[in-house]
């Protein structure tokens, strides 16, 4: 195991990169401490791939190193580097059993038989593998071969890290649950660093202590999914990340109050005069209640409910104001007034951007 | 219009794809199949569409055998998982392609054309080749070409599975506004049940060749009529515990014990399975006749606005509970969750369901 | 009440008919053949299976039979090998692929006769290039006269001529093989062998079957080219079933014990293909 050091890295696929706009993957400063479990969120294209390729060593970047604890791992090969992946497509070699797939790795290493059968049995017994040792891996479920090419990642001793490439689209909905929640016991009990790549955000914030978020070749947010959810750093962030995303409305902040065409929104903090030229709230549905004007007593955005959403769990209402869409998340089992005209924020959870980065407000 | 299936089924050989099923789908509404991979989706779209002959069983359109006919004589659109445009053709010759095949003049055709790229957000990119585009407006062009068409039954199967999260939201939120205007009968395969409940219409629940129920999605959802259609229709799983009756006396695994009430009092005396739904399981004591139950956690997941804590009670199936809210709790510790009388499911030895609480059902 | 129609049999009968005038209808005049007897002025005798016996027993087509054995074993050992092991080392991307595919594709698009005679020429020891080098540099050289030289020279040739077929084959199936499992064998440290054992071939198993087939039937009909070359000489030495069948039929006119020797020789091919194929797809559905 090991604490993974990026340093200034950078990367490009074209052989002569003139400006930024030709990196896939623009100038990464970041440490993976040892241990934890990290997601890499972004939509297709951000770059996310391409620093997992990095990682493992399958791709050579273009600028910057990569550390292994000291251990500088740049121009290392894959096989030398103690890394082990699991990618979308369960890759399994086909004419092998179970047990030789798992073993497989250890062989390669030159490990006596015993070490091998051992390790084997134990690993399999972990990942519930036990009854199926002897069968050929090709005839087995999608989700099974998958779990078969994490064993065997897991049989080898010091793995410095365990990357995962959106390891879960070819698992349908029910088992993925239980593959996202073997995983996440692995993790607690042998505590591998784990970077896990994916554009699915549950999977993301449900596996990770920390989730790093990618837009564009840039790392746009790391956090707990925690301040991820209530802190987006980025416009883009709110966007991406919850279901539906952050609502975002054009503002203008003045002291503790924003003013969205000329109605006043309260805020928790206060804001001195804020440079950027475009000065933005953003409210995720979760935080905004829907109620009649007489419940809202004068104050809130005056909205029309356009539709009301059942989703089971709870309801999306897509309202209208001034021809902006915003959504409001309610709970189950809440009422919802035919009569409700008027959106509220939670003043704790607004949050203010400027040119789309979150701005930092002073205690009220 | 209206497409009935009367007794329909599909072997292959040795296997039974499909069994015998009734279902009766009427026009302009959207239905969605709900059920896990091989459970039978695709099969029962392809009878739908005459691309598979049926083994047993007739299939009606307004009340016409088209049972024989072939899918080319049929009003038929299907969209796949994967994303099929003709690579050669610009968007646009792409999505007119079936009306050239109608022999639609110039003038008509070009509005349409026009119309249905606008809807779809591709109006910007109609001289363009599918290769070219992203994948989420690879898959619109697909749809695109499907709705152009002015088909009597669309079939979408799993037309979402190969995009972004993102994207899938999007489009998920625009599928329902299409078929709307176009008054067909539209029917969309899917595995995940949160994607049923945000279509919203109909959905039938399938499991291993049956359509196990078949209704307005949310009384699919509020009321299962069995525990197979309560397990396809719930994402993370349902929670079972076993239950006793006697009199007005429910008791619970652990010696809990509830009054009956409702539905409940009319059920004969006997052993049956309680269900209910991860979000009804509580980590916070809740008002009204609550259960409370020990189970140790074996792992927790964050997300940010909810927790998904997994639990092991007795000697039952693993328990999930869907909490809102941040939730810190350690693995091995001995949880107190909670559950509201009024949230549970009462199935039989039959898995069939007897009773459902007043709360829970679909308004 | 419609029903399925049967309107697709009527697209296939002109296949139906084509294959009866190519195939069914030549075949049963062998077959017609085979069991009468001849002495021209088109009159025939009933023989019963008399030729088969006679065929079967014979030494000559024995001979033959293990001559023709041999060579498709040798070039079968020869070519499936080499056409993996070129396939492995055709360079995949750049503009080195089309060039390699173009230079693959080449032996295959000359006919067989231009073949024959090219190494008839090719091996001279007079103006061919071949010939003439191997007879500078002292080594003694004659497929005219030298069995061993001869069977040399039909080997090679076969192999120039076919190896390309299946090289290209094993190529498609090399390339179905996504890079994801390359890299996971990197990741697990898998040595090369072990890449080519475990991954490459296993991808590549169906279209060698194809190709052990192909290769299997064509060399065992195998008649132009080494019939150019070395006119099934010197003696018999390179008489294969088809130029002794041929010899039979045009050069003897015995059209009874041809007509039996090629139903023979066809039963053969079918036999074998027939055990080839059951066996191998059953060692796939075992590993299942």
């Amino acid at each position: 195991m090991a604490e993974i050091h990026l340093k200034q890295l950078a990367h490009s696929y074209l052989p002569h990169p003139t400006g930024s706009q030709d990196y896939a993957l623009k100038r990464v400063e970041h440490v993976w401490e040892d241990g934890k479990a990290y997601a890499l969120l972004g939509p297709s294209g951000c770059g996310k791939t391409t620093l997992l390729n990095i990682i493992s060593g399958l791709l050579h970047p273009s600028e910057g190193q990569v550390y292994f604890d000291d251990r500088d791992v740049t121009s290392l090969p894959t096989e030398q580097r103690d890394i082990a992946q699991v990618f979308q497509f369960p890759v399994v070699y086909d004419t092998m059993s179970v047990y030789d797939n798992l073993a497989f790795p250890l062989r390669n290493h030159g490990h006596d038989e015993a070490v091998v059968r051992e390790r084997v049995l134990r690993i399999a017994e972990m990942l519930d593998l036990s009854a199926v040792l002897k069968k050929k891996a090709r005839g087995l479920t999608a989700d099974a071969k998958q779990t078969i090419s994490l064993g065997r990642g897991l049989v080898r001793e010091n793995v410095a890290a365990i990357l995962f490439d959106e390891p879960l689209t070819v698992i349908d909905p029910h088992l993925k649950h239980t593959l996202r929640m073997q995983l996440k016991r692995l993790h607690q009990q042998f505590y591998h660093t784990m970077i896990y790549v994916t554009h699915d955000q549950t999977e993301a914030l449900s596996f990770a202590d920390q989730v790093v978020v990618m837009y564009d070749g840039d790392v746009v947010q790391m956090g707990s999914p925690q301040e991820l959810f209530e802190r987006p750093a980025h416009t883009f962030v709110g966007y991406f990340i919850g279901s539906p995303g952050m609502n975002v409305l054009d503002a203008r902040v003045e002291g503790n109050r924003a003013y969205v065409d000329g109605l006043s929104v309260p805020l928790a903090y206060s804001y001195d005069a804020i440079a950027g030229t475009k000065v933005e709230i953003g409210v995720r549905p979760e935080f905004a209640r829907l109620m009649s004007r007489e419940d809202a007593g004068g104050s809130g955005l005056p909205v029309t409910v356009k539709r009301i959403e059942d989703v089971g769990r709870f309801k999306i209402a897509r309202a209208e104001f001034l021809g902006r869409e915003l959504n409001v998340v309610i709970p189950e089992g809440i009422p919802v007034s035919d009569r409700a005209d008027r959106i509220l924020f939670d003043a704790q959870h607004v949050n203010v951007y400027a040119d789309g980065w979150i701005v930092k407000g002073r205690a009220a | 219009m209206a497409l009935q299936l009367e007794n329909i089924s599909k072997v292959a050989g040795r296997e039974t794809h499909i069994y015998p099923t009734d279902l009766s789908l009427d026009a302009g509404t959207l239905n969605v199949l709900l059920g896990p991979t091989l459970s039978g989706k695709t099969s029962l779209m392809r009878l739908m569409a005459g691309l598979d002959k049926p083994a047993t069983g007739r299939v009606l359109w307004n009340g016409n055998d088209v049972t024989g006919l072939p899918v080319q004589r049929r009003n038929v659109a299907m969209v796949y998982q994967q994303f099929i445009n003709y690579p050669s053709m610009s968007v646009y010759e792409n999505i007119a392609s079936p009306l050239r095949l109608q022999g639609l003049d110039k003038a008509s055709m070009d509005r349409k054309v026009r119309e249905i790229a606008e809807l779809m957000k591709l109006d910007s990119m109609l001289s363009r080749k599918p290769l070219e585009l992203s994948g989420g407006q690879q898959q619109r062009c697909a749809l695109a070409r499907a709705l152009v068409k002015g088909a009597d039954l669309v079939l979408l199967d799993e037309p979402l599975a190969n995009l972004d999260y993102k994207l899938r939201e999007e489009l998920r939120v625009e599928i329902p506004r299409f078929f709307t205007e176009s008054g067909a009968i539209f029917v969309y395969a899917t595995t995940e049940p949160s994607e049923a409940l945000l279509l919203g219409g109909n959905t039938a629940a399938m499991w291993e060749g049956r359509v196990t129920q078949f209704g307005p999605t949310l009384k699919v959802y509020r009321e299962p009529v069995n525990a197979t259609t309560a397990q396809v229709f719930s994402d993370p799983p349902m929670n079972f515990v076993n239950v006793t009756k006697a009199g007005d006396k429910l008791l619970f695994g652990e010696g809990q014990s509830a009054l009956a009430f409702g539905d409940l009092l009319a059920l004969p005396d006997d052993c049956y399975m309680a269900g209910f739904r991860p979000n009804h399981l509580s980590l916070v004591p809740l008002d009204g006749q609550v259960l409370k139950f020990h189970a140790e956690v074996t792992v927790t997941e964050i997300t940010g606005s909810e927790t998904f804590v997994h639990l092991q009670h007795a000697d039952d199936a693993p328990w999930v509970a869907l909490a809102h809210g941040v939730h810190e709790l350690s693995i091995a510790q001995m949880a107190e969750v909670f559950v509201d009388v009024g949230n549970i499911y009462f199935f039989n030895a039959k898995e069939e369901l007897v009773a459902v609480a007043a709360a829970t059902k679909a308004a | 009440m419609k029903t399925w129609n049967n309107k697709a049999w009527f697209m296939v009968v002109p296949v139906v008919i084509l294959v009866a005038f190519s195939a069914v209808i030549p075949l049963m005049t062998v077959v017609n053949y085979s069991v009468q007897d001849t002495f021209g002025n088109n009159q025939f005798f009933w023989a019963g299976l008399e030729w088969f016996n006679e065929i079967v027993n014979s030494e000559r087509f024995h001979d033959a039979l293990g001559r023709q054995f041999l060579f498709t074993f040798l070039i079968l050992i020869i070519e499936i090998p080499l056409g993996v092991y070129i396939a492995l080392h055709m360079p995949t991307k750049g503009w080195g692929r089309p060039v390699a595919l173009v230079l693959m594709s080449l032996p295959l698009l000359i006919p067989w006769n231009v073949v024959g005679t090219i190494w008839q020429i090719f091996g001279r020891s007079d103006i061919g290039l071949l010939g003439y080098t191997l007879q500078l540099l002292g080594i003694e050289y004659n497929y005219t006269q030298n069995t061993f030289d001869a069977w040399a020279t039909i080997i090679v040739m076969d192999v120039w001529h076919w190896t390309s077929l299946v090289a290209l084959l094993a190529y498609a199936g090399l390339q179905s093989i996504p890079q994801a499992y390359y890299q996971a064998a990197r990741i697990d440290g898998a040595s090369r062998w072990a890449v080519f054992r475990y991954i490459q071939l296993p991808k590549m198993r169906s279209v060698l079957l194809i190709a052990f087939l192909l290769r299997f039937m064509d060399s065992f009909m195998i008649y132009t080219e080494p019939f150019v070359v070395t006119g099934g000489g010197p003696g018999n030495s390179t008489t294969l079933l088809s130029i002794d069948l041929v010899k039979m039929a045009i050069g003897q006119f015995d059209l009874g014990p041809a007509a039996a020797f090629s139903l023979v020789y066809f039963l053969i091919i079918l036999l074998l293909s027939w055990v080839f194929y059951t066996v191998m797809t059953n060692i796939d559905k075992q590993e299942r």
